[in-house]
């Protein structure tokens, strides 16, 4: 909402305020002003010219050669490109040595031979955006009507001299879409007085009853209808003041019967419509609901299809306006006009709103009544534009209104406790001072002992409920009289979840390890959604997406973080580890909430070490991240029940990958990135992993006990094991713990060789294995005894040998 | 005898300190004091003596065993400490070389705001609530007095699933769930940071998907004088000590009254391209809970009353470190988040 300081001060008293200052008090009091622009200050040297004559320019086809009177002896010569100047004009000139926006200086100059003392403005020149010039000067200089004398302030006959203040309004506060509405509010913020619009249309004998019959069949939709009869207008440009200031709240200025409803409407925050009596034919008015498939071409000559959901102003046969969005080219007021019919009513919010989403249609009218326009002043504002087109088109206004309907209703009465009032805010308010608040707000109030009744005028229809008052008080005594305090009474200890934590821990142990943490999108595209799912579901998909890109919601963290490596890699950085938790989201039926499971994943590739001045390098493998997803199970303290098991998963390097076990069930995968997939996305040998995190973080952990420090020595015997190539080392393991039994403490892989030295399809693993008694000194015998158990149970189940 | 026992003395001494190194002086100590050694021999040879000489005789001996045994140490401790100096000086290295790197991750910068801002109100006595991103139409804005059709809907673009189901718009839905739990009774104390997602185009100020932080307090007798100590608290912990907060007026469908609230800028008032001259910075938006909104959730709104708050991790980061463009938190560029692995 654009609001005009000098339209503004026609109704509140603002003079001893300065626009910024204005401003800065209307923001702190709650409608933020988002900006003050003053065009005139960007601008001097600007005046009024008189065009005395106008000929061809010699040189030039398209350029025209002036004489300007400006209100000096003699006048100036200046040449003008605009194809519409013409001798006879008066037209704003930028003098020499005048500034235009955007630091545009003029310079005496010469064209095309002829000498130019100044340049014939049109208004896009003088910083109006041409979609809000009149359609007659958007191509060309601007014409002014011939009320102003040469010399004079050109940008004050404008009304550029004016300031706008930028308002952004939040929803409810739609009783500030009008002059009016702002001035009550900068009324009760200065305190004083608002001064309204006399009216009192000078009515002719005819009975506007006998022009028009008027009848509402929804009701419900449209409960009361207030139409004028003015006859006999001239249609003409409308006065300068008030094209000027309809272009500074945004407007375009038509014609004066259009330009009347416009201003109307500027003012009272309540849309009017006007229509050519006579092209409605019918003498007739009947709003309805629209017929389903109804056809119909609104002003802007596009043809629309209405639906039921939808009203319209008919003149008993055919629609002539979609209800409080848009007037009908069949009946829209033309150069011909001479009787208008003046509509004023009061539409339901839902059914505009309905009507203009449909058809993407947003009007000034539409968005006044899609947030509720006041009820008191739909006659008013009827009144209002008949009186003016008495005045400004020089019509005669039929006497009386046609009124369909009825809609006053009683403003409303909300009532609170000076205590209560108190206790919500934390202050210590009089009665006195809360009284004072609601009569800036011209509310009136009844006082019973500690309770205030407050009765709200219907242009405030956002506020219903006691706390609605507490806000109006607040803001208005001023929230920097709030003073600071912290919630009293009993005392909570505040802290993490053990879940939260673990995975605070989580991180930390990742980012210890060398990770850093991505963040990725959770929106992705069809085929991204599904890569690397942990099952064949369907993607969760939205219903109307921005962009194909983001069109669905990820089963998996991995697409994303393949593409963050791949673009790093892309930009010379080769060697990539980064981690992520979040989301992914499973569908699990139509309108059913898809299970949102918190995974980790990551990506490595590249150098997991490098130290280059000593020559050392180490690529990352599968076994770094194999590490890496070990410590992150041991930090959890859930090391026992961990198991990696082989496995093919789709996108993954059929020999490189295994599928990750806790307490036997599957929770995750690592590997590495298929080779075929790395070459798509150019990125080289990369490794993945991706984890249920909750169901990690949701374990039950072991409470921390400590275990006596083993006071014998132990025992170490290694053996090296000649096995077939396919066997596992964990299977030998596994083995070998089962066998050794309470004594064995340890064991662990050293060495591992497949080679020349080796027969075919066998290859060696060596063991380690720790031996200790805690309560007593092992010998010899007794580890032996073991140990021989443990060789004859490798060589039973995995006819193992040991190693020559 | 005797004679002979001082010139051995006095050889082996001189044996001893002209040794090069230590496998000479070990010859010298064989030499010597071993078993065949000369020593050795004179002893041999003390039962020749008389009675009387022998005792003055084995002391002698001993003397000369003694200096031998002495100068031989002398020397080796000086020969070992030649050898390990000569051993220092050749394993000495460029200590200016650069050291073996420990790899060093490091947090991503929203989550390092998120968990500055948890751990700031888990110390007021906060717990941390967390809930689903996508959610029920119900959760995000009906329990939160915005029922179909509301004009305030359109402040947030909602990217929708089927008509019931939505990417959630704000964290609110988790304040609403929490509430619900409570069953009605308080105190509620809770802070719920995570993602959620706007139908916005992604520019440099703009995205698609952000993080958000809210808190909620729920109790009898919460007052607006609470909300506001509370986030001058936040903001002079999070932003320094100098920083001042103003509430402003707004408007959100769950709190009445809402207000903005920003914090004073970094340039003391005096005016600059972040606070665009006005001395403030807006971060929040909070308000008292709208009693619709504490029915909804089961608590009577004659007894209990509360205060709520949000901001957007995304405009604290960008503020704190000073970034320009919001994109860079999803592009996961090294670069940048390589700049947050250090501990401020």
């Amino acid at each position: 909402m654009f609001v005009s300081y000098k339209w503004l001060s026609q109704y509140v008293d603002i003079a001893d305020q300065t626009p910024e200052e204005l401003a800065e008090k209307i923001t702190r009091a709650g409608i933020e002003v988002e900006g003050v622009e003053m065009p005139a200050a960007e601008m001097k040297g600007i005046v009024v010219g008189y065009v005395k004559t106008r000929e061809q320019h010699p040189n030039a086809d398209k350029l025209s050669k002036c004489l300007v009177d400006v209100g000096e002896e003699e006048p100036v010569q200046i040449i003008c490109g605009a194809k519409n100047v013409d001798a006879g004009q008066y037209v704003a000139v930028a003098r020499t040595g005048a500034v235009l926006p955007g630091n545009f200086k003029i310079k005496r100059a010469k064209l095309r031979g002829e000498e130019s003392n100044g340049m014939i403005c049109s208004l896009s020149e003088l910083g109006i955006e041409s979609r809000l010039n009149p359609k007659e000067y958007a191509e060309g200089i601007f014409n002014f009507p011939n009320d102003v004398t040469p010399g004079e302030d050109a940008l004050a006959a404008l009304n550029r001299d004016d300031a706008i203040l930028e308002l952004s309004l939040t929803p409810n506060r739609s009783d500030a879409l009008s002059m009016i509405g702002v001035a009550y509010e900068v009324a009760a913020i200065l305190g004083r007085d608002v001064k309204l619009p006399e009216l009192n249309p000078v009515e002719a004998d005819e009975q506007a009853s006998d022009a028009i019959q008027i009848r509402i069949d929804a009701p419900e939709d449209n409960p009361v209808y207030v139409a004028r009869v003015v006859k006999g207008v001239k249609i003409g440009p409308s006065p300068l003041w008030m094209q000027t200031l309809l272009m500074n709240a945004g407007v375009r200025p038509h014609n004066n019967v259009v330009d009347i409803t416009n201003y109307v409407l500027m003012e009272y925050g309540q849309p009017l419509h006007a229509f050519d009596l006579d092209r409605l034919q019918t003498g007739e008015i009947v709003v309805r609901r629209a017929e389903e498939g109804e056809k119909f071409v609104t002003l802007d000559n596009a043809e629309r299809t209405l639906s039921a959901e939808q009203l319209v102003i008919t003149n008993g046969q055919e629609p002539i306006a979609l209800a409080g969005v848009m007037g009908g080219a069949n009946s829209e007021v033309t150069e011909q006009t001479v009787n208008v019919l003046i509509e004023s009513a009061y539409f339901n919010s839902q059914i505009v709103r309905a009507a203009s989403k449909a058809h993407g249609l947003r009007s000034e009218a539409s968005a006044r009544f899609e947030k509720g326009v006041d009820p008191a002043r739909v006659q008013a504002s009827c009144d209002r534009a008949a009186e003016l087109m008495t005045e400004l088109a020089g019509g005669t206004v039929l006497s009386g209104s046609v009124i369909a309907g009825e809609y006053a209703p009683e403003p409303k009465k909300v009532s609170i406790t000076l205590d209560r009032l108190n206790t919500r805010l934390g202050t210590e308010l009089q009665m006195g001072g809360v009284e004072d608040i609601f009569s800036r707000l011209k509310f009136t109030t009844e006082t019973n002992g500690d309770e205030i009744t407050v009765t709200v005028p219907t242009r405030r229809g956002d506020i219903t409920i006691p706390e609605d008052l507490t806000e109006e008080v607040a803001r208005l005594y001023g929230y920097d009289h709030i003073p600071l305090t912290l919630p009293e009474g009993e005392s909570l200890p505040g802290g993490l979840s053990p879940y939260q934590l673990g995975r605070r821990v989580v991180r930390r142990y990742l980012e210890g390890a060398g990770f850093n943490q991505a963040v990725t999108y959770s929106l992705t595209s069809e085929k991204r959604a599904a890569q690397f799912s942990f099952e064949k579901r369907k993607p969760v998909a939205l219903a109307m997406p921005m962009s194909e890109e983001r069109a669905y919601l990820r089963e998996s963290l991995l697409p994303h973080l393949v593409e963050a490596a791949a673009y790093n890699s892309a930009r010379q950085m080769g060697s990539v580890a980064l981690y992520e938790t979040g989301s992914v989201y499973l569908n699990e039926g139509e309108n059913v909430q898809p299970k949102e499971e918190e995974r980790l994943a990551g990506i490595i590739t590249g150098m997991w070490q490098e130290h280059l001045w000593q020559g050392e390098k180490k690529a990352a493998d599968f076994f770094t991240v194999k590490g890496v997803i070990e410590g992150v199970v041991a930090r959890l303290g859930l090391m026992d029940r961990l198991s990696f098991q082989k496995a093919a998963p789709e996108g993954f390097h059929p020999g490189r990958t295994a599928s990750v076990l806790f307490d036997e069930q599957p929770i995750g995968v690592i590997g590495q990135l298929h080779p075929s997939f790395a070459k798509e996305v150019d990125l080289k040998e990369a490794y993945l992993f991706e984890l249920k995190l909750d169901v990690l973080l949701n374990a039950a952990r072991k409470d921390l006990a400590y275990v006596p420090i083993p006071r014998f020595p132990f025992i170490s015997r290694d053996i090296a094991l000649v096995v077939d190539r396919t066997v596992e080392s964990a299977s030998l393991e596994g083995i070998i713990k089962e066998a050794g039994g309470s004594l064995l403490t340890n064991v662990h892989v050293f060495d591992v060789y497949e080679g020349d030295r080796m027969e075919a399809g066998k290859k060696s693993v060596a063991f380690a294995l720790t031996y200790v008694n805690l309560d007593k000194t092992l010998t010899d015998e007794e580890v032996t005894a073991v140990h021989e158990k443990v060789l004859a149970a490798l060589k039973e189940k995995a006819d193992a040998d040991l190693r020559a | 005898m005797e004679e002979q026992l001082r010139g051995l003395q006095e050889e082996a001494v001189m044996k001893a300190a002209a040794a090069q190194d230590l496998k000479e002086l070990n010859d010298v100590r064989i030499a010597y004091l071993g078993k065949k050694g000369p020593v050795t021999e004179v002893l041999k040879g003390m039962g020749k003596l008389t009675a009387e000489e022998r005792p003055k005789m084995g002391a002698l001996v001993n003397v000369v065993r003694e200096a031998i045994t002495k100068a031989i140490e002398t020397k080796q401790v000086s020969l070992e400490s030649e050898a390990i100096q000569k051993q220092l000086a050749e394993e000495s290295i460029d200590v200016t070389l650069p050291g073996r790197p420990v790899k060093l991750g490091g947090h991503h910068p929203l989550t390092r705001v998120t968990e500055e801002i948890e751990d700031l109100f888990i110390g007021m006595g906060y717990t941390v609530a967390e809930g689903p991103e996508v959610e029920q139409d119900y959760y995000n804005f009906e329990a939160l007095n915005l029922p179909k059709g509301h004009p305030a809907r359109d402040m947030q673009d909602t990217f929708y699933i089927t008509p019931e189901l939505l990417m959630r718009t704000h964290t609110s839905p988790v304040q609403v769930r929490t509430m619900l739990k409570h069953a009605g009774k308080g105190p509620v104390k809770i802070i719920c940071p995570g993602k959620v997602y706007r139908r916005d185009s992604d520019d440099a100020t703009h995205s698609h998907q952000f993080n958000q932080i809210e808190g909620l307090v729920v109790g009898e007798n919460i007052r607006m004088s609470d909300l506001k100590g509370t986030l001058d608290a936040f903001a002079k912990k999070m932003f320094g000590t100098d920083r001042e907060i103003r509430l402003r007026p707004s408007f959100f469908p769950f709190t009445e009254p809402s207000v903005e609230v920003d914090v004073s800028c970094m340039c003391g008032g005096k005016g600059c391209s972040i606070c665009k001259g006005t001395g403030w910075i807006e971060v929040l938006g909070a308000g008292m809970v709208h009693p619709n909104v504490l029915e909804m959730a089961g608590f009577d709104s004659t007894v209990y009353s509360g205060f709520a708050f949000g901001m957007g991790q995304e405009r604290i980061a960008m503020l704190k470190y000073g970034i320009d463009d919001i994109r860079h938190f999803y592009t996961n560029d090294l670069r940048f988040l390589q700049q947050f692995s250090v501990h401020e």
